[in-house]
């Protein structure tokens, strides 16, 4: 069982210059993913990326499920803030 | 490539929208393959899909095939499209409703 904030590290260390924002129950997590590495990048690449950077947990079943809601580069997410 | 892979490509080739889940679109056993059939079931197209669940050599071997970790997931015209946030997203946004309908069309006249 893992809580928000350690997907939130887990994510953010895996990927340079990220931030995430991470809900869930310890069962379901969502998250929010802002991350210069998906510019240029399709939806299916951005989601491959965050994978990887969860995977050893995922895999053992520590994290069981994680919908990756937003996936976007900091110019998307400046621009959804605007 | 082994025979569990070479079944999966098989079927990847023969149907031109094919979703791989837990259970069936009547009886989805899961919230994310639930959600992901229903998305397309809206985009009113005749889909196929494999229900993991009988066989333990797919629902393995579908990660493998995919590099994807996890069920669901869409293929369209034997491409992987993504798993239950990209099949959403992509429906609210139209694109999947497009995607569905033009892999249709072209089966229809390959």
């Amino acid at each position: 069982m893992m809580e928000p904030e350690q997907v939130k590290r887990l994510i953010e260390s895996g990927l340079d210059g990220s931030f995430a924002e991470v809900s869930g129950d310890g069962q379901h997590f969502q998250a929010v993913v802002v991350c210069p590495a998906f510019e240029g990048q399709p939806l299916l690449a951005r989601h491959r990326l965050v994978n990887e950077a969860v995977r050893e947990q995922m895999d053992s079943g520590a994290l069981h499920a994680l919908s990756l809601t937003r996936l976007l580069t900091p110019a998307e997410w400046d621009q959804q803030q605007g | 490539m082994d025979e569990v892979q070479q079944a999966i490509k098989q079927q990847v080739e023969a149907h031109p929208v094919i979703l791989f889940m837990k259970g069936t679109p009547q009886f989805p056993q899961c919230g994310f393959s639930m959600r992901a059939s229903q998305a397309l079931a809206g985009c009113e197209v005749e889909y196929a899909y494999v229900n993991v669940l009988e066989d333990e050599r797919i629902r393995q071997g579908i990660k493998e095939f995919g590099n994807w970790p996890t069920i669901p997931q869409l293929y369209v015209g034997g491409e992987l499209v993504g798993g239950c946030d990209i099949i959403l997203q992509m429906y609210e946004s139209g694109e999947l409703q497009t995607l569905c309908k033009s892999a249709m069309e072209n089966a229809q006249n390959a």
